[in-house]
């Protein structure tokens, strides 16, 4: 699991591509918050987490729960590339019967720890993770990923005042700050600042990172793991589409179709 | 006939399956001294987790702690359970068919002094409308207990529906309760009243009162409203010259809905009570509130002699 920086980037870059074979031409596809999160997953997948692609059901595994369901190509593309089943399969995501839904489905992809989709309650799911396994008085970890849109759900914050008073300091939470949302920026709809300010006054540790940034990715999360009782957020500053030169802050990309010629633009900008 | 609460019951069986399963785990939205969830909360406080005023994360929750193998309970009033927590139900718990057992408590009128707002008159419906669940509503304190132990046993997720208020028993304490199967509580040969709830206790005093004028009833305890056996409904109709349903929640998606989709090529007359696609109301007592809405013995009588023309 020692991978370099250099081949954790490299990694990084392939699940971009992953992505983009995913979505194809003609098709719709969540590219801008999955591309968002390339490093973050490539950090929990391949340098961060304790889990065994042979053995998805390990009890002694971390877990990870993608509460931006949306965002699940980039998940699948993770852990075909971490080997829970064959590549080929990501060419069938969405098809009628296919083991990669439109949303993370743990009753049909192997390495899915939760259904997500309807957004606010991934978190939540995240906690009573956090909570049952320290119950049973494990080691795991359960790490989450949440949007800066889908903060906009009321039960993010009963989950946030959750998490605080059980003092989940195994739960790990991202939320990918991409500033923008299906139909637009996050700043033209509601008031999330002060972020940190938010968190920290629900209780949480709250950490900032470059969302891109390797290295930075793994020493904020030493640096949080020195912290006791209190859950911990780090707020990761993402570039929406980032890596595909013409998706990148484009809102049109949320869920967008790609044409052959950007399909061609996208695959050769990542395969090099 | 002896009285007994169902939500007294089930704080006590809860318990009693706590100290044999550890796996149990008990979430509640902050109505735990009349859920009857502290008789848990003071023997297991580990294992127990008050989410206060938070129905949607109580839920969710209770879908991530089944997710490392415990049977978590998630706790609160029918309307509060089944409807503010429709879509955690159906996207977190139900999709994946985790192991999280769903109590709406005070359900129906039977919180008769606080009005619409707290009377689920529509949960039975939203529940059956979701794949994967189980839903069942028991009709007196032996069923309640029995039904307990069978969730417990049973992997995925399940709604139960408890009554406010003290019931008699209609049950034996030998009775068996199997999921999805329906009960003849008493033989009839004229006409087949199918009930649950409260209503199956009043469907037995109505037959019995009739019995006295030679009108034969047959009366049915439809407890499990899903999975049904409906073969059973089927033979239990079988040869009658009418068939009623009673319950105490809507006539849309309950147990008329149950019935006459199972008896749809059967041609007798139907009459069903339940309420007529109404909310609830205050009261000053629980009895005035169901005459209001016909849910009594006298409702069943006039029915069945309706069919019969008598």
């Amino acid at each position: 699991m020692n991978k370099t920086i250099a081949e954790l980037e490299k990694i990084a870059r392939i699940l971009r591509l992953d992505v983009i074979r995913m979505i194809g031409v003609g098709q719709k596809g969540h590219l801008g918050g999955s591309c968002s999160l390339s490093e973050i997953v490539t950090v929990l997948y391949f340098s961060r987490m304790k889990h065994d692609p042979d053995h998805p059901d390990w009890e002694e595994r971390d877990r990870f729960i993608l509460s931006k369901g949306h965002a699940a190509l980039i998940q699948y593309a993770a852990l075909a590339e971490a080997g829970y089943f064959p590549k080929e399969e990501i060419y069938s995501v969405k098809k009628l019967g296919a083991m990669l839904q439109g949303h993370p489905d743990m009753t049909t992809t192997p390495g899915i720890e939760g259904n997500t989709g309807s957004l606010g309650q991934g978190l939540s799911m995240a906690c009573g993770m956090a909570a049952g396994l320290r119950l049973d008085g494990r080691k795991s970890k359960v790490y989450c990923i949440i949007g800066d849109g889908e903060i906009a759900e009321g039960q993010i914050w009963e989950a946030a005042m959750a998490a605080s008073f059980y003092k989940l300091d195994n739960l790990i939470v991202f939320l990918d700050k991409n500033r923008l949302q299906a139909m637009g920026p996050v700043a033209d709809r509601y008031n999330t600042n002060p972020l940190a300010g938010k968190w920290q006054a629900f209780g949480w540790h709250v950490a900032e990172t470059d969302g891109h940034e390797i290295k930075e990715i793994i020493k904020i999360l030493d640096q949080v793991d020195e912290i006791k009782n209190k859950p911990k957020l780090i707020i990761a500053h993402t570039v929406k589409g980032k890596g595909v030169s013409f998706a990148e802050n484009v809102v049109a990309f949320h869920n967008g179709e790609l044409t052959g010629e950007q399909f061609e633009t996208a695959c050769s900008e990542l395969e090099k | 006939m002896r009285l007994q609460n169902q939500r007294q019951i089930y704080g006590e069986t809860l318990l009693e399956l706590g100290r044999k399963n550890k796996n149990i785990v008990v979430l509640e939205a902050d109505l735990g001294k009349s859920t009857m969830t502290t008789l848990f909360e003071q023997e297991f406080p580990d294992r127990f987790f008050e989410m206060g005023i938070g129905e949607a994360n109580m839920t969710s929750f209770a879908a991530g702690l089944s997710l490392t193998g415990k049977i978590a309970f998630t706790n609160s009033f029918a309307v509060f359970a089944a409807g503010r927590a429709f879509d955690q139900i159906r996207q977190g718990i139900s999709i994946p068919g985790l192991n999280v057992k769903i109590i709406g408590s005070s359900a129906g009128l039977s919180d008769f002094g606080d009005g619409a707002t707290h009377q689920s008159v529509e949960d039975i419906a939203i529940m059956r409308a979701i794949p994967n669940m189980t839903v069942l509503a028991p009709a007196d304190g032996i069923e309640t207990r029995k039904m307990i132990h069978k969730m417990v046993e049973y992997n995925g997720p399940v709604y139960l529906r408890l009554n406010r208020h003290d019931l008699p028993d209609i049950f034996p304490e030998s009775q068996e309760f199997i999921i999805g199967k329906p009960y003849m509580i008493k033989d009839g040969k004229d006409i087949v009243v199918f009930s649950n709830g409260i209503m199956a206790a009043k469907a037995l005093r109505a037959a019995e009162e009739l019995e006295k004028e030679e009108i034969s009833v047959r009366v049915v305890n439809v407890s499990s409203l899903k999975p049904v056996d409906e073969g059973e409904i089927r033979r239990f109709a079988h040869n009658m010259k009418g068939v009623i349903t009673t319950e105490e929640h809507s006539v849309i998606g309950g147990l008329a809905s149950v019935i006459t989709f199972i008896l749809s090529g059967f041609s007798m007359p139907f009459r069903h009570i339940a309420i007529n696609d109404r909310f609830g109301q205050s009261a000053h007592s629980y009895d005035e509130l169901l005459d209001e809405y016909g849910l009594n013995t006298k409702n069943i009588i006039d029915s069945v002699k309706l069919i019969l023309h008598k």
